[in-house]
């Protein structure tokens, strides 16, 4: 089944793209990385000015168990997100089940839910005076808890559960675009050769979407591996906790610096490593995909196995914790309740609109301008560019502050020294500061989604616009965009629900008085009144849910109209 | 085309602040939520009609205020914990206040020396038991803590936690570096669980039988009684201050300081001083049960209720002083470990 992969020597095509370019791509991706990359190049920066070095207190005391939780929990995630993402996927696009439509965008329901919010809610509900283990002390008549076993949820166990429950749609909307995307006939092709439906999904299908699910996967991992919330909570002491210990009580910034540093190569590593092992592999759809998908028409028990597949993720990542919360919210509705509700809806909902389409537009913009000049200098800038994501979120806005307050107060001065007058801080404190730091941090989601979109699109629609006088730019507008659609809105959807979930760097950045639904249910929460967050964390997950049925709409649509 | 207007609308958008402060507001950095601020800063601004702003965050406050240099908003920063204030000093990023009502109003031993920061209210760390499993008075000190007695019998959080680092910084000071070390292998070794949750957390795992000793803030526990739902586990554990009899019980502060940049040095100055005065200390004492640091103003019903504090003369700039050292002993008794 080699076939179905056309293997083309990237030889041939390129010196024919390169051709007649503008260097406006160029230009305008090099400027754009490089703002891009500032907040993590000051990090790196910052990590070459320790106020003493911490290595051999970590490596004397605790770092051995840091990495080997840390490395125990992305397993832990990256398998559980995988297994749901992939079968949730492959069971909604492939298999005709009842509720299938439902499905289509309901798994993507637990991503609204923020993953510290889902630990908080499922404490409550599993630790010892929450309703499941009262009501099973009532049954057995236990007394107290040296009388039972019960699985502590505050746990490694726990955390890999919580994070997995609510990250996986990373891997199912990814898988799920790839799907829809392959050609159908490759399938029949493969199962007219003899090949099982598994046999196929793993020999024919994955392999195909793999690039898509590399992307998916490693958001997963990237966010788990700077996870601080949950893990916090839970107790878990990962890398990340070790840098927050380093920064806030040792006083070591410049130390923390390293730890992020540090855990920026080890990730570079690993999606370096991923590409190289697909390096031989390109594939471009071998026709269009208009062809309508075919289902399989199943017996009743494998349609309940479909069912369950895709039920049970919703019921736990988003049914039991969306009811808790709706319970709680109800219960202290009375002291939760006020306007200021209104605002701070208004402005998660403006702030991430607006990065959402800044990130997708910087996205589209890299990844075209690397199908352009596929040289390894704009590899490498896209590669820089993409690093945000695997920095923790508190960390990053310390790198975002560095260069625009560095930039405000070298244009003050500059004005003080021409003109006499203090210009003051522009852009630090400003909401421009927390729309540049969701950019810096979610850019790898669009630009990752985007470029792995257009490696399917074949050269040859460039050459065929480009022979008909197109410019790059319009052929990007009037043959890429309509290709892309879906996949673009997949893109705005994620950084879009992302933003509105985002806290650590929202906290640090974020004007006088201006409070997200994220801030707002932290200030609750972390005053040990957990209680009281719940109707904004409420809010939150009604908020992400208005766009992730609009679009998961559009999404199957442009699939639909072909 | 639609989207690069879009993009242009949207940029030009966000350029814009979208809470600009005005001229003369004071404007709080603050390591405390907002909300536990909102009755003092609303009771200033109808006193003085001056108008205040406020960024709450826990971490990265003391960055941003060293970034933005000459030409930060900020004006004062308001901080829980010696440790946070501290740095803010030796970071160079505040400056001394001399001013006869802060004096008046804060003791000599609740202030910098300089004024770079003055105490608003302190809380002290006190040790719950249950009231059915352990004795009144089985329990007196903090070094009991250590005693073989108490094996798997006591929970506490995070041994990172800046309130507990600032407790065991006290018993640095006090009993130095040797049995300080001995002492927490000793509570490490007493611990019922793996350290985790807050301090309502410990308390409400004495009320389910998984301990009976817990080590907490007092206001953490008033609050849980003035919360109907979690009066009743609140009502299982008995409240004791370590120490009483002898050098006192470990308080931390909450503080004020004012940045060096302040733009709005006056204004912010009456803030402080209005913080210390008796109107808003009597605030501070009732919203969050904790103690006034302005020794005339008496301590809410409910936290009188529990007897009198004698709090621990230790200086505060001490225990802050101690703080990496102990951060470290922490990691090598493996106090968070399993």
């Amino acid at each position: 089944m080699t076939e179905a992969v056309s293997r083309v020597d990237p030889g041939l095509t390129e010196p024919l793209l390169a051709k007649r370019t503008s260097r406006h791509w160029l230009i305008a991706a090099f400027l754009t990385t490089t703002i891009v990359a500032l907040p993590v190049l000051s990090v790196i920066f910052l990590a070459f000015f320790p106020e003493e070095n911490i290595w051999p207190h970590l490596l004397d005391t605790t770092l051995p168990r840091y990495l080997s939780t840390t490395l125990q929990l992305m397993l832990g995630v990256g398998a559980l997100t995988l297994v749901i993402g992939l079968s949730s996927a492959w069971a909604v696009t492939m298999c005709e089940f009842p509720g299938r439509r439902f499905f289509e965008w309901a798994m993507l329901l637990p991503f609204a839910v923020p993953a510290y919010v889902i630990a908080y809610v499922y404490t409550s509900l599993l630790d010892y005076a929450g309703p499941v283990q009262r009501n099973l002390r009532d049954w057995f008549g236990w007394e107290n808890a040296s009388d039972y076993w019960f699985p502590e949820i505050r746990s490694l166990e726990g955390a890999i559960l919580m994070i997995g429950l609510v990250l996986y749609p990373y891997v199912y909307l990814l898988a799920r675009a790839a799907f829809l995307e392959q050609s159908p006939s490759l399938f029949a092709v493969s199962r007219s050769l003899g090949h099982s439906a598994l046999s196929t999904f793993f020999r024919v299908v994955l392999p195909i979407a793999r690039p898509a699910v590399a992307v998916g996967l490693s958001l997963v991992l990237m966010e788990t591996l700077n996870d601080f919330g949950t893990v916090d909570f839970f107790a878990v002491q990962t890398l990340t906790a070790g840098l927050f210990d380093t920064w806030m009580n040792l006083g070591n910034l410049g130390g923390a610096a390293q730890i992020a540093t540090t855990m920026l190569i080890f990730v570079v590593i690993l999606v370096t490593l991923e590409r190289y092992s697909r390096r031989r592999q390109q594939q471009f759809a071998a026709r269009d995909n208009r062809d309508p998908i075919q289902r399989f028409t199943m017996s009743t028990p494998r349609q309940y196995a479909c069912l369950a597949v895709c039920a049970i993720p919703v019921l736990f990542g988003f049914l039991i914790p969306g009811f808790t919360l709706g319970l709680y919210a109800w219960e202290y509705f009375g002291e939760s309740w006020n306007t200021d509700f209104i605002q701070n809806t208004l402005n998660s909902l403006f702030l991430s609109g607006t990065a959402a389409l800044t990130t997708l537009l910087i996205g589209i913009t890299l990844a075209y301008s690397r199908r352009l000049h596929d040289t390894k200098g704009m590899q490498v800038l896209m590669r820089l560019s993409s690093l945000g994501y695997a920095m923790p979120g508190a960390v990053l806005a310390v790198g975002v502050i560095v260069p625009l307050a560095g930039f405000d107060n070298w244009l003050d001065s500059l004005a003080r020294d021409v003109f006499g007058v203090s210009t003051g801080l522009l852009l630090s404190g400003s909401t421009f500061a927390l729309v540049f730091a969701y950019t810096v941090r979610f850019l790898a989601v669009s630009a990752g989604s985007v470029e792995s979109a257009l490696q399917k699109i074949t050269p040859s629609m460039d050459m065929a616009s480009r022979s008909l006088g197109h410019t790059p730019g319009k052929t990007l507008v009037r043959v890429h965009l309509p290709m892309l659609r879906g996949t673009l809105m997949t893109a705005a959807l994620v950084v879009f629900v992302d933003c509105m979930k985002e806290l650590p760097a929202t906290l640090i950045l974020r004007p006088f008085n201006f409070e997200t639904l994220a801030t707002y249910v932290y200030q609750f929460a972390s005053d040990e009144r957990l209680y009281h967050s719940a109707l904004p964390a409420l809010i939150i997950v009604l908020a992400g849910i208005v766009p992730i049925i609009l679009m998961s709409r559009s999404i199957s649509k442009t699939r639909a109209m072909g | 085309m639609h989207m690069k207007l879009a993009a242009a609308a949207a940029l030009t958008l966000t350029a814009l602040p979208l809470s600009a402060s005005a001229e003369g507001d004071v404007n709080i950095y603050s390591y405390r939520q907002a909300y536990l601020l909102e009755p003092l800063l609303n009771a200033f601004e109808q006193e003085t009609g001056i108008d205040t702003n406020v960024v709450f965050a826990k971490k990265g406050l003391a960055e941003r205020l060293e970034r933005e240099g000459r030409n930060s908003p900020a004006d004062v920063v308001m901080t829980v914990d010696i440790s946070r204030i501290n740095e803010l000093v030796e970071r160079d990023l505040v400056q001394g206040v001399d001013n006869d009502v802060l004096n008046q109003n804060i003791p000599e031993n609740l202030r910098h020396p300089e004024g770079k920061w003055f105490a608003l209210t302190t809380r002290g760390r006190l040790i719950f038991t249950s009231k059915e499993r352990v004795e009144e008075g089985e329990i007196t000190t903090y070094e009991e803590l250590a005693d073989d007695k108490w094996n798997d019998r006591i929970c506490t959080r995070s041994g990172k936690h800046p309130y507990n680092i600032a407790l065991f910084s006290s018993m640095l000071a006090h009993h130095g570096e040797a049995d300080t070390k001995a002492w927490l292998e000793g509570l490490k070794d007493n611990l019922a669980r793996k350290p985790q949750g807050g301090d309502r957390d410990q308390i409400k795992a004495i009320a389910e039988g998984v301990c009976d000793i817990s080590i907490g803030n007092s206001y953490y526990y008033g609050n849980m009684l003035q919360d109907e739902n979690q009066r009743g586990i609140a009502e299982q554990v008995r409240l004791v201050f370590p120490n009483a009899e002898g050098r006192g019980t470990h308080v931390n502060i909450s503080g004020i300081a004012l940045t060096k940049s302040a733009p709005n040095r006056d204004n912010a100055i009456k803030l402080m001083e209005f913080l210390s005065s008796a109107e808003a200390q009597r605030i501070y004492a009732e919203a969050n049960t904790e103690y006034p640091a302005n020794p005339d103003v008496q301590p809410s019903g409910l936290v009188a209720e529990w007897g009198e504090i004698n709090p621990d003369q230790l200086s505060l700039q001490e225990i802050a002083n101690n703080r990496n050292a102990v951060v470290k002993m922490v990691d090598r008794v493996d106090y968070d470990g399993e």
